[in-house]
């Protein structure tokens, strides 16, 4: 079955407090039971609090497909890109380091790439990702349109992300400023910039 | 439209050399088993259609770079012995014995390496009986006694009632036993395992279990057939039994089973990666610390050109994406979501 086409997938790394239960959730998947897929980081640890997960976007156009040697990366129909298929992959890494959101893993005890694969189990039955379900911030979040709209009046989503001259659309959405109204989430432009965690606890000490 | 000429070439090369084998193996057709003629033809169009499909594969960006560097690094001057040695151990490791596979799972261990070892017993036995390679004649004067003839060359001879020949007559037999304990457990698992059904497709992971199992049962069938019922439906059990095999050669191509010419490439990216390993590093060019071989992100960059990406930047220090490693990717991203409210006035979004 696929994904119900009213569902989306929204993440907003500013929501996000680092307490990891999307992580333990994440294992939980009967997809990659016992293995987590999601990526939580402190973006700068030294000089921000600030945490972000990482789940798989899944592209459009996917990079790690496309540079897969042994053509082990499939996308369904609905746009979930699933992670690599057991009998092919060959362990080359290739979309490990293709992957301009860092997203999936090399498990080099099984010679196999892991990835997020938005819970499909679930999401394929009209329910949520681990991720989403225990996040308590709501910086993993899924469901309609509608309701994120109504949930974050001055954010709107963008599914398009520029590195440098490519521009890649994903399935999944990113929260970003409705005021801003950009046509893209530049990653590139920002990588030289500080993690800005520290800026907003000092705007809440302020306050 | 180049690809596919190349390939279509490949194809019709290697089916006219495995035809002209089956002629000069078989002495001029003369040792074929007219009753396997249908199973030779399957033959060939699978040939055909694998060899057709490798080429295209090998021709695609990642695939011909892999194909390229891996060759070189193995033959590679001062390195070829241990390369040789370490073949062998990769061979028995990872393809004899699956252990990638134990480490994933003892069941799904089990099942592949069951399955995996009765279809080459399976696959060793009736290709050559097909191609007309090995035959087995009486001697001369003694009806006991069989001589197995190995392209027309004769060869080790046995008495047909005894444990040899029982064993060597009933190959196919236990080849069909490990099968079908293999393909229990593998229904097993897609049926019990909420994972493995969301992701499961018919055609891909089902359909080839349905066709081990139908080729092993109806095998099977012929043999109860002539050993406990006087031969009975023989000739409806053959007819049933070709069928099945005949249908599996012809998709053999197409689906599943073509992984099993794909995966030998993981042999070669062994030795790419411990080239690679040996070599230089790349360094990220954000946070500075080493996350791949160097050759592998130079030889990604090409790879995504060749592919119509185009993630080189405008910063002269970094040049382009790949040289940024995974992690520093990922923080970039909430960077970058950042600085848009910060752009905005700073907050979060509520």
């Amino acid at each position: 079955m696929p994904v119900p086409d009213h569902l989306e997938f929204f993440i907003d790394p500013n929501r996000c407090i680092g307490c990891q239960a999307c992580v333990q959730a994440c294992s939980e998947c009967d997809t990659h039971r016992g293995h987590s897929m999601i990526h939580l980081e402190y973006v700068e640890r030294s000089a921000s609090t600030q945490t972000t997960p990482v789940v798989c976007m899944h592209c459009h156009s996917p990079t790690c497909a496309e540079v897969c040697p042994a053509d082990a990366i499939k996308r369904t129909g609905d746009g979930v890109v699933q992670s690599a298929r057991k009998p092919r992959c060959i362990a080359c890494n290739n979309c490990v380091l293709a992957c301009p959101f860092g997203v999936p893993k090399m498990k080099s005890e099984f010679d196999l790439m892991m990835k997020c694969d938005m819970c499909y189990d679930r999401t394929s039955t009209g329910r949520k990702p681990m991720c989403a379900t225990v996040c308590p911030s709501q910086a993993l979040f899924f469901g309609t349109r509608e309701e994120i709209e109504q949930l974050r009046t001055r954010s709107a989503p963008i599914n398009r992300f520029r590195f440098g001259d490519q521009v890649v659309t994903t399935k999944v959405n990113m929260m970003a400023p409705r005021a801003a109204r950009p046509e893209y989430i530049d990653v590139a432009a920002a990588m030289q910039e500080d993690a800005r965690g520290g800026d907003i606890m000092l705007n809440v000490l302020m306050a | 439209m180049q690809a596919i000429v190349k390939a279509f070439t490949w194809a019709v090369l290697a089916t006219a050399l495995l035809g002209i084998l089956i002629v000069l193996g078989s002495r001029n057709l003369k040792h074929l088993d007219a009753a396997l003629i249908g199973y030779m033809f399957a033959s060939l169009f699978a040939v055909f259609g694998l060899t057709y499909r490798y080429s295209m594969w090998l021709q695609r960006p990642p695939t011909a770079m892999y194909w390229r560097r891996g060759w070189r690094v193995f033959f590679r001057r001062g390195a070829l012995g241990s390369n040789l040695a370490l073949w062998l151990r990769r061979i028995v490791q990872g393809f004899a014995l699956n252990l990638f596979i134990w480490r994933r799972g003892r069941s799904r261990w089990a099942a592949h390496w069951l399955i995996m070892w009765g279809c080459i017993v399976a696959a060793a036995i009736t290709f050559p009986l097909v191609f007309g390679w090995i035959h087995f004649e009486t001697l001369p004067g003694n009806f006991e006694w069989y001589r197995a003839y190995l392209f027309g060359w004769p060869t080790f001879a046995f008495p047909i009632d005894s444990a040899i020949g029982f064993f060597i007559f009933h190959g196919l037999v236990w080849a069909a036993f490990l099968v079908i304990a293999g393909v229990m457990l593998a229904m097993r698992r897609r049926m019990r395992e909420h994972g493995a059904a969301a992701v499961q497709e018919f055609g891909e992971d089902i359909l080839p279990l349905i066709l081990l199992f139908a080729i092993s049962v109806t095998g099977l069938m012929l043999t109860a057939s002539y050993t406990w019922m006087k031969g009975y439906a023989f000739d409806f059990l053959a007819i049933l039994h070709a069928i099945t095999v005949i249908f599996t050669l012809l998709y053999l191509p197409f689906g599943k089973f073509f992984h099993i010419f794909q995966r030998p490439a993981q042999l070669g990216v062994a030795f790419y990666k411990d080239a690679g390993a040996a070599g230089d590093q790349a360094l990220c060019r954000r946070c500075g610390v080493a996350f791949a071989s160097r050759m592998q992100v130079e030889d990604l960059i090409v790879v995504e050109r060749e592919l119509g990406y185009r993630y080189e930047l405008s910063d002269s220090q970094v040049q382009h994406y790949q040289w940024i490693c995974p992690r520093c990717r990922r923080s970039a991203l909430a960077v970058a979501q950042g600085s848009l409210w910060a752009s905005c006035g700073g907050g979060a979004g509520d």
